[in-house]
């Protein structure tokens, strides 16, 4: 006999789940795997192998996990600040995070690049200390954190403001301070959150190109990040190299967010 | 401890949330705080916790003689129990209690086996042996509420303050708790104030009922004294059944249901008596209630004993008459 359910409709909604997502994921996808697949084995491993790409890659999931960390640690305070705290100005913070989701990317860029480059006003203070923001890692770095950072704030919020003040009173009146309240009862409750604010955060991350390429300055083997290098594939129309460099992409994105999939299941059990 | 409210004011904005509350607990006692929605009930527990602080300049709160007014919550000593039991979900029943002991600093925070026994005992204390390995979302809300209590009382308090503790428990639960309330009280002699709306649970289980009414002190009294000589109309309503008269002249009487007089209407006697007619009648147990319809119009609650409504074969539609006056 077969488990009831108490929600009806599962058959129903489970075909056309399926069938949406053939449509809109899977069927790109494949189609994306069978061109790779033009290229013979010798040929991936020559590409996927090349110091350029390796170089890219690097950058690509090294900076992406840098700043959705980054994203975590801020988007954490920021949310906190949103959430438990009424100050004038409050609103407009609030909606100033959704910029990043709504500016074309390619004018983040634009923007971020006139900013931080040498000549840019923030580029000029960083310059006179010595440091430079633009072409570079921390470039890369900083573009991915402005891309990445709502996502945690957005995943956050609404879990920090269902919590509620009483477990925090709960542990204030057993004795415990600020930062015990914190560490021990807070921060354990917000960690299922956080991670899939952070999954977010690094996803978008990997995959992001217009808000980059400028502030990043594309220097091979220094600057240049994958989807950059499959434009640059593209433009000669070499679409199967492109393909497969996107599907080495895939691959390794795939692997690390399942990863933390599996982790954040195994926190959210012992956290129910 | 004694607890000691002298003159506290509390404003939110420009709303008066308590308006110069005093009250003296005495040591040991078990004190409800009784009223309406809103009377502030709730801002009054939470100033004597530590968790919400009195408006500058106005009164102090002492306990035991001390005055803790400017104490944060974690030094005060009181075990709190919010009505909806604010346990830490991520940790297991035993976690859960332990906490006020493993956040202590190194120096005073027992040993981990210290800490096992006293879990232990408080477990046994609240009736739920066995438990300690679950969660919260494993538990009834009656088991969780025994948990937010074995949590508050780990930490050794010197005064517990529970608000509306059985406020989203169902009524048998209710009941149960109410009177293991009472009898853990008498056993350990702790001082402790409860917040209610519920007049019953506060007649039933308090030694001294509070009854606050719009940021005010109404009345303050035993169980009996306020049910019996209440200094208010506004306490008669609150605690209990009671009919409201209202003569030719205006002015109102207030006559609780068992204190009705009925008899046939052929006895009637119109210089205290009114007319009516039965409009509903119930009987559980050795007490009928009767619902009259007085000619007047009004509507009279009476409530007399089985025998007589038996001895007296009423029924509904039946004339009567009712002694409303002395
Ligand atoms: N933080 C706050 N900010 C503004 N107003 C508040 C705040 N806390 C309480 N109040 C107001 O103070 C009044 C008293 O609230 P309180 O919670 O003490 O009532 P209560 O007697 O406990 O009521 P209930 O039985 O509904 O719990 C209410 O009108 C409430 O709206
Ligand atoms: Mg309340």
């Amino acid at each position: 006999m077969s488990k009831r359910r108490v929600i009806p409709g599962f058959g129903m909604s489970l075909g056309f789940s399926i069938t949406w997502l053939s449509l809109i994921i899977l069927i790109p996808l494949a189609a994306l795997f069978i061109k790779a697949a033009g290229l013979g084995w010798e040929e991936w491993r020559e590409l996927l192998g090349s110091p350029q790409v390796i170089a890219a890659a690097k950058l690509t999931f090294g900076a992406s996990a840098a700043a959705a960390t980054v994203s975590a640690v801020l988007g954490l305070l920021v949310t906190w600040v949103l959430v438990r705290y009424e100050f004038p100005g409050r609103r407009l913070l609030d909606a100033m995070i959704d910029l990043p989701f709504a500016l074309p990317t390619a004018v983040a860029g634009i923007t971020l690049c006139a900013i931080y480059a040498p000549n840019g006003w923030l580029g000029e203070i960083l310059a006179s200390l010595g440091i430079q923001a633009a072409y570079n890692w921390l470039g890369v770095f900083i573009a991915l954190t402005f891309i990445g950072f709502p996502f945690v704030v957005r995943t956050l919020q609404p879990v920090m403001a269902d919590m509620g003040k009483e477990i925090e009173e709960a542990a204030a009146t057993l004795g415990a301070g600020r930062w015990t309240v914190f560490r021990r009862v807070v921060f354990p409750l917000l960690v299922p959150a956080l991670i899939t604010g952070f999954t977010l955060a690094f996803a978008r991350a990997i995959g992001e190109y217009g808000s980059v390429i400028f502030i990043s300055g594309n220097l091979p083997m220094k600057t240049e990040i994958l989807p950059h290098l499959i434009i640059i594939q593209l433009e000669q129309y070499n679409y199967e190299a492109a393909a497969a460099i996107a599907t080495g992409m895939l691959v390794v994105s795939f692997s690390l967010l399942f990863l933390i999939n599996l982790l954040q299941r195994r926190i959210d059990w012992q956290n129910r | 401890m004694s607890i000691s409210i002298q003159s506290i004011r509390k404003t939110f904005g420009s709303y008066t949330a308590l308006e110069d509350i005093s009250l003296e607990i005495p040591n040991g006692s078990l004190t409800a705080l009784l009223g309406p929605s809103g009377s502030g009930k709730t801002t009054l527990l939470r100033i004597v916790a530590g968790l919400e602080f009195a408006d500058p300049g106005s009164g102090k709160i002492l306990f035991h003689g001390e005055d803790v007014s400017e104490i944060s919550t974690g030094k005060r000593g009181v075990g709190f129990v919010f009505q909806h039991y604010a346990l830490f979900r991520h940790m297991t029943v035993a976690e859960n209690i332990a906490f006020g002991l493993s956040v202590l600093p190194s120096g005073k925070r027992p040993s981990k086996h210290e800490i096992r026994d006293r879990v232990k005992e408080l477990l046994g204390l609240v009736k739920l042996e066995g438990l300690d390995k679950r969660r919260p979302h494993e538990l009834s809300g009656g088991q969780r509420q025994r948990v937010a209590l074995a949590r508050a009382l780990a930490i050794r308090p010197k005064v517990l303050l529970l608000d509306e503790p059985f406020g989203a428990l169902d009524a048998q639960v209710r009941k149960d708790l109410r009177r293991w309330l009472r009898q853990f009280h008498d056993e350990i002699g702790l001082t402790t104030i409860f917040v209610t709306h519920d007049q019953e649970e506060a007649l039933e289980l308090a030694d001294e009922v509070v009854v606050m009414r719009n940021a005010r002190i109404e009345q303050i009294g035993s169980p009996q004294a306020v049910y019996d000589t209440p200094r208010s109309p506004f306490v008669y309503e609150f605690l209990g059944n009671v009919n409201k008269l209202t003569d030719t002249s205006g002015s109102h009487q207030y006559i609780r249901p068992h204190e009705v007089e009925i008899r046939f209407a052929a006895e009637c006697d119109p210089s205290t008596d009114e007319l009516g007619t039965i409009q509903h009648l119930f009987s559980a147990g050795p007490v009928a209630s009767l619902s009259i319809r007085l000619d007047n119009g009004s509507f009279l609650d009476v409530e007399i004993s089985r025998k007589i409504l038996d001895e007296m074969c009423l029924d509904q539609k039946d004339r009567i008459a009712v002694k409303v006056r002395s």
